[in-house]
């Protein structure tokens, strides 16, 4: 029974992250039907920054600003110069230019900042709570990661429910030229999503070093897999999608490494992934279906 | 209002059918809203339009009529900046608009609704609407009230997903939402397209209505010339993306030889 409750609370607690990431390759994907493969990277970077700062006796919060700061404007960055001049070619141009961007920027973090692993120490202890003589999976820290994962998700979707700059991105992610024919500026929401979505993605790079407590150029590469496969698994059209396709793998990969074995959990992802789009392509939770032009 | 016997620039008549190019100025007419001169535009080598000159008029419906690939959804993508012209110049309320960036075009008072509704499905009814009204700020909620009213229909529906709404309520819709623009000029496309007559009807009358109590001015392209005319003050015939005559609706609705010729029917 421990067991079931600790790989549950495990489960929830990395699910919430692939939920966050998946979140950002959902971002991208609603407004530009790119997956950017370059996310990973994207949000390495901003945790070696933030790492640098941590390590020259700045605090964990100043670190997480900077990260989340730093995000924003790669990813707007990224979008200006690299995505738009792709935009509106062959889907395949924009994929491969995210592909190439990810190989660039591993590289980056290589010469910046060495390819050593270093330590990343959580801002919370990551002791788990006891209860009776039971240790739980369930940490301080661990109650950190999902509160911002939750505040994010609250957050994003305030946004896009309730403000005018929202109802703009999602009117430009959904009808281009219509959007562009009524006045709102298309070029700039798309900047916007991308610069939002690298902020999620740093935010789940700053958590899951957190939680792995070390980092290399290369510790997200786990991450935009189960990411990757986290949104295909909710749609990648639909933010609630991705957080609830975030959860159960979260859940099912966590079950998979306590009840079958640590070697099988990048298999389970694949069968999921595979399961998916033979099954239910558009995602549990696609809208694709209904979609009349 | 002009007189309406006077302004036909090209004559009509078993004659005049096949003359090109259709001079517009001079004649003594309502204040023209838009005005297009000598438009031209090209996909690649294929030239779509050649030397189009048409005035759309304030507070009366201009159509643009033709056979399919006449190039009248080209003509209204090239004036609201989406297809970029190889020549000419569109004026709107007497501003050069021609390279003005489409995002800019509503805001100048120019509202285009595109072939095939423009209804962004996956948002509410009342979403699309207040996406129409998003670039004039804070817009007071009776003018959504307002046109609620004159679409009922929508009115019911106005919190579900535009996917669930048919044909005509679509249509209903990017016109109550290009209202909400309050644009100089209403640049209609094929609001007939796939609809059942008795809805064409509706829409056309509720068209004409919005002009007559609105103040409204149309540039409407229609392939279903007789529908089109009965409701036009003025038509524009298309063929092979160059004017072939501008007159009078009831004058072009009456003219045989140029009916058979040219708008099937």
């Amino acid at each position: 029974m421990q067991q079931f409750v600790n790989l549950t609370l495990g489960g929830v607690i990395t699910g919430a992250v692939y939920a966050a990431f998946a979140l950002a390759l959902v971002l991208i994907w609603r407004s530009t039907r790119i997956v950017n493969f370059a996310q990973g990277a994207m949000a390495a970077i901003t945790t070696f920054i933030a790492l640098s700062l941590i390590e020259s006796g700045q605090s964990y919060w100043v670190g997480l600003v900077v990260a989340l700061l730093a995000g924003l404007v790669i990813g707007a960055v990224v979008e200006r110069l690299v995505i738009r001049p792709v935009e509106g070619g062959p889907e395949l141009n924009a994929v491969i230019v995210t592909l190439g961007l990810f190989i660039a920027i591993q590289a980056l973090i290589s010469v910046l900042f060495g390819v050593n692993q270093r330590a990343f120490v959580a801002p919370f202890s990551t002791i788990g709570f006891r209860v009776g003589d039971n240790s739980l999976a369930l940490s301080p820290n661990t109650l950190f990661t999902l509160g911002a994962v939750l505040l994010v998700m609250v957050g994003l979707t305030a946004l896009f429910r309730f403000t005018r700059v929202g109802l703009a991105m999602r009117a430009s992610a959904f009808g281009q030229e219509v959007a562009r024919l009524l006045g709102v500026r298309v070029g700039r929401m798309l900047t916007l999503g991308w610069a939002l979505a690298a902020v999620v993605g740093s935010l789940a790079g700053m958590l899951i070093a957190a939680e792995v407590t070390f980092v290399t150029p290369t510790y997200m590469d786990a991450l935009i897999v189960f990411g990757f496969v986290a949104a295909v698994l909710g749609g990648l059209d639909s933010p609630v999608g991705a957080v609830v396709g975030g959860l159960l793998l979260g859940l099912l990969l966590s079950y998979v490494r306590g009840y079958v074995g640590d070697e099988l959990v990048g298999l389970a992802a694949l069968v999921v992934l595979v399961v998916v789009l033979l099954v239910r392509p558009g995602g549990l939770f696609s809208t694709t279906q209904t979609r009349r032009a | 209002m002009a007189d309406t016997g006077a302004h036909g620039s090209t004559a009509s008549g078993a004659g005049a059918v096949g003359t090109s190019g259709a001079a517009t100025g001079g004649t003594a007419t309502a204040p023209a809203v838009l005005e297009v001169e000598g438009l031209s535009a090209a996909y690649g080598p294929v030239r779509a339009l050649q030397d189009v000159t048409l005035r759309a008029e304030h507070g009366r419906i201009t159509a643009v009529l033709g056979a399919n690939g006449a190039g009248k959804t080209t003509l209204l993508r090239t004036i609201s900046g989406l297809v970029r012209p190889t020549a000419g110049r569109v004026l709107l309320g007497g501003e050069d608009v021609t390279r003005a960036p489409v995002e800019a075009m509503v805001t100048k008072g120019m509202a285009h609704v595109p072939e095939g509704r423009g209804v962004i499905a996956e948002l509410t009814v009342d979403e699309n609407l207040r996406v129409g009204a998003l670039f004039r700020g804070k817009v007071p909620s009776e003018e959504f009230d307002r046109v609620y009213s004159f679409f009922p229909r929508i009115a019911e529906r106005r919190t579900q997903t535009a996917h669930t709404l048919s044909g005509g309520e679509r249509q209903m819709l990017v016109i109550g939402r290009a209202l909400l623009a309050r644009p100089k000029v209403l640049l209609l496309d094929e609001p007939s397209l796939g609809l059942a007559p008795r809805i064409v009807a509706q829409i056309f009358a509720m068209v004409r209505h919005l002009v007559d109590t609105e103040g409204l001015s149309v540039l409407l392209v229609e392939q279903n010339a007789r529908s089109a005319l009965s409701v036009a003050d003025t038509g524009v015939v298309l063929n092979l993306g160059r004017v072939v005559v501008t007159d009078d609706a009831a004058r072009l609705a009456g003219d045989e030889d140029l009916r058979h010729a040219y708008l099937g029917f």
